[in-house]
């Protein structure tokens, strides 16, 4: 048995400790935001948070996590009540297909709990291993530059003002 | 000693400081050369530049001369040295902040005597102790290719050294011990691709700086121990002469194709600071290239591999034996690529016992690239490998290394592996 906490829930799964968090998420505990996209730590849709620090979850043995808290996208908000990370997402409208955008608001939320003031090439170098097929990295951006000011900071040399 | 014995000793002393305070001082002294009116960067040949391109590109000047997002040559990079960390200066054109108001003697004096316009002489992270033998001309085609670059006004962040060595004059005593510069004669018994190489690799690429061991006061170390391995931003930068660890011969086809492209097959992709320096070579002159790649298959051409290629181990079942912990961190975050007959292994990656790090005398890279996987060295087409530094803890990367060196490498088992990682964190860039 492997105890975990995930969106700030205790879970308790009966799986192999060398299974990858992400089918943990998805086929034990039914969270399905995180995607699986290339099982290889290359396209980033897999991205979750465990102890605020984005990792691939389809490289993550689950026995690995000991007592660090996972967070997935479901942990940053509801539709109903949705998170600034998301928040920026919906105003700026950053989905295209949307498969790798639960690993992009992640991968933010990670960014902004370190800080809420990156650079733009910070962010840039943060955002990078997460691939978005459709090419909407601009308005990807854009989101995590709204969602940093939304915090209370802002990307302090930002190539786009936020309007 | 009685009272006026006493009084002469104290008198002699004193003389003989300032005596000595006098003769460091003309030692130390070098006279600031004028500044001159930027260049006008149109008048440089264009061929002229072209070329300085490409030795600028197999010197990796890029690498220390720029910061990280910011502009080319405009300085900034943080060097760290045990006696404090040194940042890469400002060398585009402009004439504030750069070199800009640098004559072509004054910039010849700073890469072959180690000493700044104005006289004050530069910290030996800057490798001018290889300079010396790089050729007027060569010099001249550098130069007029850092003029005609957009001049970025920057002025990187002060260096951070331990007292009292932000005092200048001192590192004129370093001169003194370890600027000996060696006249370099062509040599006839070798092929003129081997001595472009040398002359290359020796001078402006200076790959000892950090394949050589270091001395007490950061010397590089030289003649019998020169390639003999070491260390570059919290990376071990392996032998390469006869004692590298190699397990498959470094021909000269190898290292051509490893320095063009960032990847050898036989061996494994270019990792940590030798990224960069293959990501320049990729764009230099390709017979300067294939000139490096003589010289340093020469200089390994004693090394075991060179000799027999030994077989590949896979003691498996002896690993998980010893180290089921981390054979089980392996086959979560590791075998979906690099197991054999896994996606990676299928598209041609080499397999993990090909990798120089698991054979080496210890366990930094393989620390290293776990931590911080592989940035494609080359082009966007890869090889990557995801970083797992924030995925797992100092005791979990042990375990995988520990269970790896087991299964693929070859050595007596490394030792305090949770404390090198620990280190391994702090002083990886």
């Amino acid at each position: 048995m492997i105890d975990l906490t995930v969106n700030g829930a205790a879970a308790r799964v009966d799986v192999d400790p060398a299974t990858p968090l992400l089918y943990v998420l998805r086929d034990d505990l039914h969270l399905h935001a995180a995607k699986f996209g290339c099982g290889l730590g290359q396209c980033g849709a897999c991205t979750v948070l465990v102890d605020d620090r984005p990792v691939f979850s389809c490289l993550m043995p689950v026995g690995a996590i000991g007592t660090r808290k996972v967070t997935t996208v479901e942990g940053l908000g509801t539709a109903a009540k949705p998170g600034d990370v998301q928040r920026a997402f919906l105003h700026e409208q950053a989905a295209q297909c949307g498969y790798c955008i639960p690993g992009m608001m992640t991968r933010a939320e990670g960014l902004l709990r370190k800080t809420t003031t990156p650079t733009e090439y910070a962010m840039r170098t943060a955002m990078a291993p997460s691939l978005c097929r459709c090419g909407t990295h601009m308005r990807i951006l854009r989101a995590v530059r709204r969602a940093a000011v939304m915090r209370g900071g802002g990307v302090v040399d930002a190539a786009e003002p936020v309007t | 000693m009685s009272r006026s014995g006493i009084t002469r000793t104290v008198i002699w002393a004193a003389i003989a400081l300032c005596v000595g305070i006098v003769v460091f001082a003309i030692i130390a002294y070098r006279p600031a050369i004028a500044a001159v009116t930027r260049p006008d960067p149109r008048l440089f040949d264009a061929a002229l530049v072209a070329r300085g391109a490409n030795l600028a590109r197999l010197g990796n000047c890029v690498s220390c001369h720029q910061a990280a997002g910011e502009r080319p040559y405009a300085g900034g990079y943080p060097i760290k040295t045990p006696f404090g960390t040194v940042y890469g200066s400002n060398i585009t054109p402009d004439p504030a902040t750069g070199i800009g108001e640098w004559s072509p003697a004054a910039f010849n004096r700073a890469m072959r005597e180690g000493v700044g316009r104005d006289g004050s002489h530069l910290y030996p992270a800057f490798p001018y102790t290889h300079y010396a033998n790089v050729t007027d001309s060569d010099l001249g085609a550098l130069y007029a290719f850092l003029m005609t670059r957009p001049a970025v006004r920057a002025v990187p962040p002060a260096n951070t050294m331990i007292p009292p060595l932000g005092f200048r004059p001192l590192l004129a005593g370093w001169k003194l011990l370890f600027l000996r510069p060696q006249p370099m004669a062509s040599d006839p018994r070798q092929s003129a691709a081997w001595n472009r190489g040398r002359y290359i690799g020796e001078t402006l690429a200076h790959c000892t700086a950090c394949h050589s061991p270091r001395g007490l006061l950061q010397q590089e170390k030289r003649g019998a121990e020169a390639y003999d391995g070491g260390w570059s931003g919290g990376w071990y930068a392996p032998p390469i002469n006869a004692r590298s660890p190699a397990v498959r011969a470094w021909t000269v086809d190898r290292l051509d194709a490893y320095f063009r492209t960032g990847l050898s097959t036989a061996h494994a992709a270019a990792a940590g600071p030798m990224g960069p320096v293959t990501y320049n070579l990729a764009r230099a002159a390709p017979a300067d290239v294939r000139a490096l790649a003589t010289y340093y298959a020469w200089q390994m051409r004693e090394a075991p591999a060179a000799r027999v290629e030994p077989p590949l181990p896979d003691r498996r079942a002896s690993a998980s034996q010893r180290h089921p912990v981390g054979a089980r961190l392996y086959e979560g975050a590791c075998a979906v690529c690099h197991e054999p007959g896994a996606a990676m292994m299928v598209a041609g990656r080499p397999v993990l016992p090909l990798g120089t790090p698991l054979h080496e005398d210890n366990p930094r890279d393989t620390i290293q690239i776990i931590l911080q996987g592989l940035r494609p060295p080359v082009s966007a087409r890869g090889p990557y490998m995801p970083a797992f530094a924030d995925a797992l803890d100092d005791r979990q990367v042990a375990e995988i290394v520990a269970y790896l060196q087991v299964r693929h490498g070859s050595g007596p088992a490394w030792k305090d592996l949770e404390k090198d990682v620990a280190k391994a964190r702090e002083e990886g860039e």
